[in-house]
């Protein structure tokens, strides 16, 4: 039996075990409501509260008084595209967003388009990268809100976030970021950046799981969001509900290990993803890295191989976790989204697979994935039709395939 | 979503991998799907001069249900005539591999790759010249 080997992080990471011991205490004998004000129980929850707040501060240099917690990044995104459209329409109703967005934050966009704004979906180019010259054309006299998430969940391809920063505070317009997998991978500045709202979750930095934060920036501007959950008034009426402490405990520890490891170990994880891209390219021809090379972070490659399908590849090496950009899955057959903005061909979006590496992943696990993916690749390329027609010469672009 | 034990089974001893002569008079090619949709089947088999097919052969571009269809599906039109081959229907690929709803379209593209390699070699053979028609009609 082969070990297992989790090469899936940007999907969710394990609990860092020294994120779950100082959890520990809130689920027994510190299991106070942090809006008790009237007792030890209470305030000991809150202190703990704002002892997370104040280390999920710090790694994006913002002030403790400007996180909100939330359930995770879905809600987040949520109360900062829906909330600032509904607090600011009266000054406009346009929106600026970009086309390889999380779900999270395209799905409430898509919502505001039946409620009478108006939303502009910029395009990427091959590497996913916004222009930010684009961008700055998108701009208009109506333009209250601007979503661009900081690094993609599929490629990893970082975006110029300060630059387009930059060109919302000249325009004075809200800019809010989904730093959901750029959170504790990359450094932050949400004042060098010029961030107004940055969305972010405790279990994609090795964090439990239902517990998130949104910064809300306030001053400079001082930026107001409508509330998507009533009742309470919690974090600063933005989002009542009694708050998850042991999980921001174990977020704001998580926050704090991130804050510590991160130079060390995203030049460690970088090193290995290097490894596994030249691995792979030495044993395989026809492979494709998709995403940026430079601008990208230090965890994640995501590469097509060409003439085999990507589910097929993963049952191939099923003690590897890992995802695809194959919709095999899927009713509608469509492959990701993503790579399709990329104006990846179908076909190699079908032959994606994800790998993203984590804390925890070896250099020996590197080196097994590397000869799995590979004999694996060949299997599957001797019983490709494809591959046998490119071999023998025949242009499978020039192909009609309604027509054989 | 877990894959039934038949599915793993195909995948990891898939049967009758490889291509057939694609010029032999004897041989239908069936080639199905679209690389855009993420499954081509190609699948060919060999007659006998009774008609009856004695070689089939598959090679597939999709998951592992498509690659377990198509293997299924070799081995099933093996010994069987053209017109008991026909028989076959996605249904019972389903049934055999157990595949849940959203892989039904591997069925449905193994059944196309038979009667597409089936409709090759009659097509091949109606245009046979004469000796060579003669030959396989001889029988």
């Amino acid at each position: 039996m082969k070990s297992l080997i989790y090469l899936d992080n940007n999907a969710t990471t394990p609990v860092d075990p020294r994120v779950l011991e100082a959890m520990l205490p809130y689920f027994r004998e510190k299991f106070g409501n942090a809006a008790s004000r009237t007792h030890q129980f209470g305030w000991e929850a809150e202190k703990a509260v704002d002892l997370a707040r104040e280390q999920v501060a710090a790694l994006i240099n913002a002030s403790a008084k400007e996180i909100i917690w939330t359930s995770g990044a879905t809600e987040s995104n949520n109360i900062a595209v829906k909330g600032v459209a509904q607090m600011y329409k009266d000054k406009g109703r346009h929106i600026i967003t970009q086309v390889t967005e999380h779900k999270a934050v395209l799905d409430p966009a898509k919502y505001l388009e039946t409620q009478g704004f108006e939303v502009t979906f910029l395009p990427v180019d091959r590497t996913g990268r916004v222009d930010v010259n684009q961008f700055r054309e998108a701009i208009r006299a109506d333009t209250i809100l601007v979503s661009i998430m900081m690094a993609n969940n599929e490629i990893g391809t970082i975006q110029p976030i300060a630059e387009i920063g930059a060109v919302c505070k000249e325009k004075g317009v809200i800019f809010h970021t989904d730093a959901t997998q750029a959170f504790g991978k990359v450094p932050i500045d949400v004042k060098a950046m010029g961030i107004d709202l940055l969305s972010c979750s405790g279990h994609k930095v090795y964090g439990p799981k239902g517990v998130g934060a949104l910064y809300v920036r306030r001053k400079g501007p001082r930026v107001r969001c409508e509330p998507i959950l009533h009742g309470g008034g919690h974090e600063r009426g933005m989002r009542s509900g009694t708050l998850n402490v042991p999980g921001i405990v174990g977020f704001g520890k998580a926050a704090e290990i991130a804050g510590q490891e991160m130079q060390a170990e995203s030049a460690r994880q970088a090193r290995l993803r290097d490894r596994l891209w030249a691995g792979l390219s030495e044993h395989l021809d026809e492979i494709y890295r998709n995403g940026h090379t430079v601008h990208c972070l230090p965890n994640t490659l995501n590469v097509s191989f060409a003439y085999v399908e990507g589910e097929a590849l993963m049952m191939g090496f099923s003690n590897i976790a890992v995802s695809s950009g194959s919709a095999c899955t899927s009713a509608s057959l469509e492959p990701s989204y993503v790579l399709k903005a990329l104006e990846v061909a179908d076909e190699l979006a079908h032959s994606s697979i994800r790998f993203s590496l984590g804390r925890f992943n070896t250099a020996a696990e590197i080196e097994q994935t590397i000869d799995q993916v590979a004999a694996t690749v060949r299997r599957l390329r001797e019983m490709s039709p494809l591959y046998e027609m490119a071999k023998e010469g025949v242009d499978i672009k020039g192909v009609d395939w309604s027509r054989i | 979503m877990a894959y039934s034990d038949k599915v793993i089974d195909h995948y990891n001893n898939p049967r009758n991998i490889g291509s057939l002569d694609k010029n032999n008079p004897r041989v239908g090619t069936g080639i199905v799907g679209a690389p855009e949709c993420g499954d081509v089947m190609k699948l060919q088999i060999q007659v006998d001069d009774d008609g009856c097919i004695v070689d089939a052969k598959f090679k597939t571009f999709g998951c592992g249900s498509a690659i377990a269809s198509s293997s299924l599906a070799t081995e099933w039109i093996k010994g069987k005539t053209l017109d008991e081959a026909l028989e076959i229907k996605n249904t019972d690929i389903v049934r055999e591999l157990a595949l849940p709803p959203v892989k039904i379209h591997c069925s449905v593209l193994a059944e196309d790759a038979i009667r597409a390699a089936i409709q090759d070699l009659k097509r091949k053979q109606a245009n046979a010249p004469a000796t060579a028609g003669a030959q396989v009609a001889r029988g």
